[in-house]
């Protein structure tokens, strides 16, 4: 799960992980509001879960979601510009994402931009602190052309953040006397946060320091463990769904593992590993998947009628094709779930379906004897074979 | 011989009074399974299928049934306590089949298990089957949940991230006259307890095991591991397959571990280590079975 920068703003400051002042704002007066807080040098973000703001373009024409302001009036105009738009970058794709809200901060002056992280290193079953004189840019540009200039530190799983481990760290940046002090004071911030919200990644790019002597996380993104939700009701909270698909949104609601894609053919999957193994055989008989779709190991006939109807509710679905290895889960129930969908959504493309295992010749006999049009296929090869010819007809 | 259970070996199951452990704990009685014992703190006393003793303790149902091998089906929240418990009371092999228990607290476990006995397999897999020689594979030892009719007893060993993927290769297998010597489960989640390259080095020690074939996925780096290592190493001819070639990068595909993230774990790497590494790879998912039978020779 990703939050948004406003909200990151707000962890930062209740784990003393010092950060430009900064407030949240929904309204070009709360904009303003905001602004006479902070005084002069103000900047303006629209907040919406994507790099390259900055350099992005609203559809109504207004350039970058990103701007430097001197007044309270110009924050508020430039908030009335941004809210309510959709802003296009290059990580949003092209439909964009509607800014509903904007963060008002302190525009610090930077000396010097460096990169910061922490994240689950599964290598090494542990947290891994990563850290790099180049900030501001590509991390992973710089992992290619200067690898020399990114430093690891790997921290004991059951220990924590040793004292010598900061030192370290802030010596490889360059840090010296107060703001390595005050780097040391960021860092076990940092990294009280990643433990005890149960993050999978947060990075801060850039860590800057300022002329007037300062140390500042200026942006971050965190990346939440999903499966620790439960422990973290206040971070869970901070989820906005406006920000995924809402074919995503919808199938979570059911308990569906579902991921959007660009191709034609939905698939409806029961397990992880064959779902993503039904995707690269449709693209291997020449097709391409429109989804990843993962009913879980034991599917009831409720999900699977939901499962459908999210699939059909995609106009780019051409062709659906269902594969169930029925293991323990009842090939049958699978059978009277797809019959049900069918019944109550008007099932007007191609269907294919490849069912095997338990309960298999109750489940092919519901399918057959229902009125539902469908193509029945023996093995997944020939499930995929049949759901590209069924599109290319 | 198969590896790390066979038919003899003692099992107890912890969860075995929730839904999802009891169905599974009777599925494993219904093969044949040596299910000794149940684990629930607070019904300590009762029995399982009228046959099973439960006990409130790991150690108790250790000490009283001399089961080796723990099944845990304890919710997420409670998963890491009874991983703990289990190593605590010293069996050979905690099977965590869970799945959705937090990162955070598998590397504490896997931590505080260094210097153990006690082997880990999972969390979040289908966990292992030595299948028996009777009809339907019957007689032998299942642990966790994959369907035990699907195997046949044989000398082909499996290993794989996933759960029915992993069921879909065995049936294959299966439906060439394959048997199978162990099925191993090692679960999808980032952080596991048991990988790869760990069941490769059995199976090649294995005798019974004549051929391996690896189901491996995206994200992180065992499958170019377990490879690296067979190349000068493994003495048995291997097949292997990688789902999630169409994945998008830096989405989660289901599986917590399989996610293709700053340009690594991508399908393609694996594939060429695997084929660096004269592993016969399967070029789609309906040919797992066929290409272990090129790689037999």
């Amino acid at each position: 799960m990703n939050i948004h920068e406003y909200q990151a703003k707000e962890l930062f400051e209740k784990f003393g992980v010092a950060t430009p002042r900064g407030k949240v704002a929904e309204t070009a007066a709360e904009a303003k509001a905001a602004a006479v807080e902070i005084g002069s040098n103000i900047v303006v973000k629209a907040q919406v879960h994507a790099g390259g703001r900055g350099k992005g373009t609203f559809k109504n024409g207004f350039q970058g979601g990103v701007h430097l302001v001197q007044t309270p009036d110009e924050a508020a105009e430039i908030a009335t510009q941004m809210m309510g738009q959709v802003l296009v970058t290059h990580q949003t794709g092209e439909e964009g994402k509607l800014v509903s809200k904007v963060m008002i901060a302190d525009a610090v002056d930077i000396e010097k931009e460096y990169y910061l992280a922490i994240l689950m290193d599964r290598e090494s079953r542990s947290p891994v602190i990563v850290a790099s004189t180049e900030g501001g840019v590509n991390i992973e540009e710089v992992a290619e052309q200067t690898p020399d200039k990114i430093f690891h530190e790997v921290i004991h799983p059951l220990l924590g953040l040793q004292p010598y481990e900061i030192r370290n760290i802030s010596s490889k940046l360059g840090f010296r006397g107060d703001i390595a002090k005050q780097f040391g004071k960021l860092l076990k911030g940092l990294f009280r946060l990643f433990m005890e919200c149960d993050c999978s990644m947060v990075e801060v790019n850039p860590l800057v320091t300022t002329p007037d002597g300062r140390v500042l996380a200026l942006d971050a993104k965190f990346d939440f463990d999903d499966n620790a939700l439960y422990r973290h009701p206040e971070i869970a909270a901070l989820h906005d769904p406006s920000e995924e698909d809402p074919r995503e949104v919808e199938a979570a609601k059911y308990d569906l593992n579902y991921i959007g894609l660009d191709g034609n053919i939905a698939c409806l999957v029961n397990g992880a590993g064959l779902a993503m193994a039904t995707m690269d055989i449709i693209k291997h008989c020449g097709g391409e998947p429109a989804n990843f779709l993962d009913v879980g190991g034991g599917a009831s006939q409720e999900q699977v009628r939901n499962a459908f109807k999210i699939i059909l509710a995609d106009p780019k679905v051409k062709a659906i094709l269902v594969n169930i290895f029925g293991g323990i889960m009842d090939c049958d129930v699978i059978a009277k779930g797809i019959v049900a969908a069918c019944q109550e959504v008007d099932l007007n493309i191609p269907l294919v379906v490849r069912l095997e295992g338990n309960n298999v010749a109750a489940g092919k006999a519901t399918l057959a004897s229902s009125s539902v049009a469908l193509v029945s296929a023996d093995t997944l090869a020939d499930a995929a074979a049949k759901a590209v010819q069924a599109i290319a007809v | 011989m198969a590896i790390l259970v066979d038919e003899n070996t003692k099992i107890l199951v912890q969860g075995i009074t929730g839904s999802f452990g009891g169905r599974h704990a009777q599925l494993s009685l219904d093969y044949g399974t040596q299910l000794v014992a149940g684990v629930t703190p607070g019904k300590g006393g009762q029995t399982f299928a009228d046959k099973v003793p439960i006990f409130d303790s790991v150690a108790d149902a250790v000490a009283e049934t001399g089961a080796t091998v723990s099944a845990i089906f304890v919710p997420p929240p409670f998963a890491a306590d009874a991983v703990l418990e289990a190593v605590d009371a010293g069996v050979d092999l905690a099977v965590v089949i869970t799945e959705g228990i937090p990162v955070m607290d598998m590397m504490r476990v896997r931590a505080a298990m260094l210097g153990k006995k006690t082997r880990l397999i999972g969390p979040n897999c289908p966990g292992l089957v030595t299948p028996g020689r009777g009809e339907g594979s019957n007689g032998g030892c299942r642990i966790g949940i994959a369907p035990g009719y699907i195997h046949k007893r044989g000398k082909v060993g499996v290993v794989s991230r996933s759960g029915t993927l992993t069921y879909e290769a065995v049936w294959q297998l299966t439906n060439l006259g394959l048997g199978q010597s162990t099925s191993v489960g090692i679960g999808g989640d980032p952080i596991n307890g048991t990988s790869h390259l760990d069941i490769l080095k059995m199976f090649n020690e294995d005798p019974e095991t004549e051929a391996i074939i690896m189901i491996g996925e995206i994200g992180g780096s065992a499958e170019e591991e377990a490879a690296a290592w067979a190349k000068d190493n493994c003495q048995k001819p291997m097949a292997a397959f990688i789902a999630g070639a169409t994945a998008p990068p830096g989405r989660r595909m289901g599986h917590a571990g399989a996610i293709v993230s700053g340009g690594k774990g991508t399908a393609a790497a694996k594939i060429a280590a695997l084929r660096e590494a004269g592993i016969e790879v399967a070029e789609n998912p309906s040919d797992m079975g066929q290409a272990l039978v090129r790689a037999m020779g």
